[in-house]
């Protein structure tokens, strides 16, 4: 079974990107299976099921959802060889920017869509500037310029990418998506022993243990401070 | 190829002085113009400073490396400029083959496009601009210049061979006319942009009905003025040879200028539309039924000559609503 793990921000069109990537994907045969993880609700496994594909959904609640993600992601690969995929399909919303969800050699794409704005490439850190395929969403509603701007400014901070348009409520780009995702062959028994592309945002204080009180006493672990007096106004 | 070594050590000041395009790559990270090195950045920053911005020195390079390269080939792109796009037929829905032996568009050619929603109208130009090599569900074949071109072109922003105009497009930036033309000029590594962004004002000015200035916001621009401003942009700054105009009927514009303007920067402009001017001003007509191209009708000397007369009734109306416009009576 091979494994695409799809990440990017809110709202930025994932389900809809995946939902009909892997409709072009049904048409050579091969059978999908998705996993979705969010924080608090989601109501896209419901999409899967009406779109017929077999889906799980984890919720992280409190938790760190890229924490949540990677300690979770082995059992979900082992469902999905149980099933017999042939691919499983992974999304999670990158909740912070900071968000860092990809595992080396195994194919990362970012979704990230042409109204957040100009300056939200440079904002986003490893879940845009590792991923190994850019699909930017909602180029139907932006001028031609917008959308030249956009992609230019995603690729000064992934110079790597392959950079692709995907509508997705028409699908246009689904398809081309969907080649890249056919042509990679990694097939995976287990992901024990795989390592993050990047180290996922980390802390370990109070605050993360259920501490509710405010006011440095209860700040304990790992805790930095702003600097406001170094900062140039 | 570039020396990934000896980028790490050029100090930032010089690297832009060779490089001008660096200053949004380096200014994303952000690394500050100055006499030091990019090593000697990374060198000076703590180990908790780089995981918190999530850096690394040998990535950065690396991605610097292949970004000065693509930007290269990008300004150095004229010596391989797209002249001609040529389809060769593929099948319709059932798998019949196309009923043409090849189809060859060139620069200044108009091509309108016709077809109820749903024939394929969309997925002919997904394969023209993914340059289609038998591997899409029509199983066309695109070449450029009667080559296939390199493939890497499929997935750089800055060789996109399609830009895209239609009627649900709106311009989403909280920017002026001026400076939203410059952040575009910057993004195509524009050298003479001041004198572009005056002519792409002056050219939607004289396309819409009603005039804006440089320091009128985007976002309160009409529907006319900024569909002027996306056709007289994309004729400038756009690098995209082809020009797909997508049901523009009601547009608020003057439709024949438009298309002028876009011929005189020698693009290729194809229009899905069953607008009759529109459909009439192209050479060539192409009928799309099933998934497939069924029928390639070159304009006949009738259809011109209904074209003039339907251009006379355009330009009455037009001449009417500015007459409205401006507060006359008619008469």
């Amino acid at each position: 079974m091979r494994l695409v793990i799809v990440s990017g921000p809110p709202s930025s069109g994932k389900t809809a990107v995946i939902l009909k990537t892997i409709s072009a994907l049904q048409s050579s045969n091969l059978k999908i299976g998705a996993v979705k993880f969010d924080c608090l609700k989601t109501d896209d496994d419901k999409l899967y099921k009406e779109a017929g594909i077999p889906v799980k959904k984890g919720i992280s609640g409190g938790l760190c959802p890229d924490h949540y993600f990677v300690s979770n992601i082995e059992e979900v690969l082992q469902w999905g060889k149980k099933e017999n995929f042939d691919i499983l399909i992974s999304e999670s919303a990158g909740l912070c920017n900071r968000c860092s969800p990809y595992i080396k050699d195994i194919i990362a794409i970012c979704v990230i869509d042409n109204l957040s704005g100009i300056s939200t490439p440079a904002k986003i850190g490893p879940m845009l500037r590792s991923a190994d395929i850019v699909a930017i969403t909602k180029g139907d509603i932006v001028s031609q310029a917008e959308r030249e701007v956009f992609a230019s400014r995603v690729q000064s901070v992934n110079p790597m990418a392959a950079i692709l348009n995907i509508n997705g409520l028409t699908g246009q780009g689904a398809y081309e998506l969907s080649t890249l995702i056919k042509a990679d062959k990694t097939e995976l028994d287990t992901l024990l022993g795989k390592e993050l592309r990047f180290a996922m945002p980390s802390a370990l204080c109070s605050y993360c243990l259920g501490e509710t009180r405010i006011g440095e006493e209860y700040q304990m672990g790992n805790v930095r401070k702003i600097n406001l007096e170094k900062q140039n106004d | 190829m570039i020396n990934h070594q000896e980028l790490a050590n050029i100090p930032t000041d010089k690297l832009i002085e060779s490089y001008p395009f660096l200053e949004t790559f380096l200014d994303g990270i952000p690394i500050p113009i100055s006499s030091q090195t990019i090593h000697q950045w990374f060198d000076s920053k703590s180990p908790n400073y780089l995981e918190e911005h999530t850096l690394n020195e040998k990535n950065t390079i690396d991605n610097l490396a292949v970004y000065i390269t693509n930007m290269l080939s990008f300004l150095g792109e004229n010596k391989n400029q797209v002249d001609s796009i040529t389809i060769l037929p593929g099948t319709d829905k059932n798998g019949n083959k196309e009923n043409f032996d090849k189809l060859c568009f060139k620069r200044g050619d108009i091509i309108s496009i016709v077809g109820p929603t749903g024939s394929g109208k969309s997925r002919l130009l997904a394969d023209i601009e993914w340059i289609a090599q038998g591997d899409t569900p029509t199983g066309r074949q695109i070449l450029i210049n009667n080559e296939i071109p390199d493939m890497k072109k499929r997935f750089s922003p800055s060789d996109k061979l399609v830009a895209q105009l239609s009627q649900n497009m709106n311009f989403v930036m909280d920017l002026s006319v001026q400076d939203f033309l410059e952040l575009h000029a910057e993004s195509r590594l524009i050298n003479n942009a001041q004198t572009k962004i005056a002519k792409i004002i002056n050219s939607a000015n004289q396309l819409a009905g009603e005039s804006f200035n440089p320091q009128t916001a985007i976002t309160s621009l009409s529907g006319g003025q900024s569909r002027a401003l996306m056709i007289a942009d994309t004729a400038y700054l756009s690098r995209s040879p082809i020009v797909l105009i997508d049901e523009i009927e009601n547009a608020g514009i003057d439709r024949q200028k438009a298309l002028d303007l876009l011929l005189s920067e020698e693009k290729i402009v194809l229009i899905a539309t069953h607008d009759p001017v529109l459909a009439l001003s192209a050479q060539k007509r192409l009928i799309i039924a099933k998934g497939a191209i069924i029928e390639v009708i070159e304009s006949s000397p009738e259809e011109r000559e209904i074209l003039s007369e339907i251009q006379a009734m355009d330009d009455k109306v037009q001449n009417l609503r500015n007459k409205l416009r401006n507060g006359k009576k008619l008469n």
